[in-house]
């Protein structure tokens, strides 16, 4: 479904991404893991079609990434840019009106399950609920690939379990494939399909995650540990 | 069941497998009663559903539940095969222990000593 064919990506002479092969299936929930800086976010941008190859060829489903792969794909950036003055009911609305596969009452249902007030406005919003509107907003597009930059990133842990109980409950894995950046890997582990270590720009394992657990009797941690 | 967290460092399917049998043996799952759908569960045990489906597969093929097409997955209703498993389980917790037991030096009359004194005592392993 997502394919890598000997992909790198220069910044002026800095090499985020060297020569990545990588073939993606759907149904999976996917995570990327490295340190900061090792290519992770690069290598979600490079799908979303945000950025562009400096060598090589990236395709989902086959067909070549660029800009116009925005309908195939939902992304879940690391930042918040948000209208502030507008609130969570509005900011629902005017992201069902960009992409015309977000499903409104979809994201009703998740709005519903992450407690979000409709009418909060979104500079009053915590942290914590802002993460949780960013999941709404990605989980609410019926799209075969989603791309999340760090959803877990700096929330505390009760907003960090009911974004994996999200994550369990909203995706779609007949139809859909899950990349998920993340350093938070003890929360996440257990939903994960397989895993992608990301050193230097270079892809240093890539594993299914149950059967690391099985053959290797490792989890991801240790696994990291070893191989990093 | 959804505050004990698996072991990172063991395949997840299994251990699920392994809890829900012990439900059934506690008889907290009932002969007959329904599991939660594949997503509710990987819900509560915060568990991917490709998971747990794959630990309903292994139940189902192990006889101990039966997916009914449109209605979903259920104990056996089959008491032979829940006995079956009872006592499967019982041996092999006890070989455990005893195989850990021979790993420390005592021999069988120790053991059986030991253990004998122990459940007269009505001593419970509690955790600290």
């Amino acid at each position: 479904m997502i394919k890598f064919e000997q992909v790198t990506k220069k910044y002026m002479t800095r090499k985020a991404i060297q020569n990545v092969n990588l073939e993606l299936t759907k149904g999976k929930i996917i995570g990327l893991v490295g340190e900061n800086g090792s290519g992770k976010s690069t290598t979600l941008k490079l799908i979303a079609g945000l950025i562009h190859p400096s060598k090589g060829t990236i395709t989902v489903n086959g067909v070549k990434v660029d800009h116009r792969i925005a309908k195939e794909v939902a992304y879940l950036s690391e930042l918040d840019e948000y209208y502030g003055f507008y609130n969570v009911g509005q900011t629902i609305e005017f992201y069902a009106s960009q992409f015309p596969d977000f499903n409104l009452e979809k994201a009703e249902e998740i709005r519903t399950f992450m407690n979000l007030d409709r009418n909060s406005k979104l500079k009053h919003l915590s942290k914590g609920n802002r993460g949780r509107l960013k999941i709404v907003l990605t989980l609410a597009r019926e799209v075969p690939v989603i791309l999340m930059d760090e959803p877990l990133s700096g929330l505390d842990p009760m907003v960090r379990d009911s974004i994996v109980k999200g994550l369990i409950s909203f995706i779609n894995l007949e139809k859909q494939i899950v990349l998920i950046t993340t350093h938070e890997i003890k929360e996440i582990e257990s939903i994960l399909d397989e895993v992608i270590a990301i050193k230097d720009g270079e892809i240093i394992g890539h594993h299914n995650v149950e059967q690391l657990r099985s053959e290797q009797n490792m989890g991801i941690i240790e696994w990291m540990t070893t191989i990093y | 069941m959804t505050d004990e967290h698996f072991h990172s460092s063991q395949p997840i399917y299994s251990q699920l497998a392994d809890r829900i049998n012990r439900q059934i043996l506690r008889g907290e799952l009932k002969s007959g009663d329904k599991l939660p759908s594949v997503r509710e569960m990987g819900m509560r045990v915060n568990v991917n559903p490709n998971t747990v489906q794959r630990t309903y597969r292994e139940l189902e093929g192990m006889k101990i539940v039966e997916t009914k097409r449109g209605q979903g997955t259920f104990v056996t209703e089959n008491q032979e095969i829940l006995r079956e498993m009872r006592e499967q389980l019982k041996q092999k917790e006890i070989s455990h222990f005893v195989k850990g037991m021979h790993e420390m030096g005592y021999s069988d009359k120790e053991i059986e000593a030991g253990l004998q004194s122990f459940l007269q005592d009505g001593k419970e392993i509690t955790n600290q």
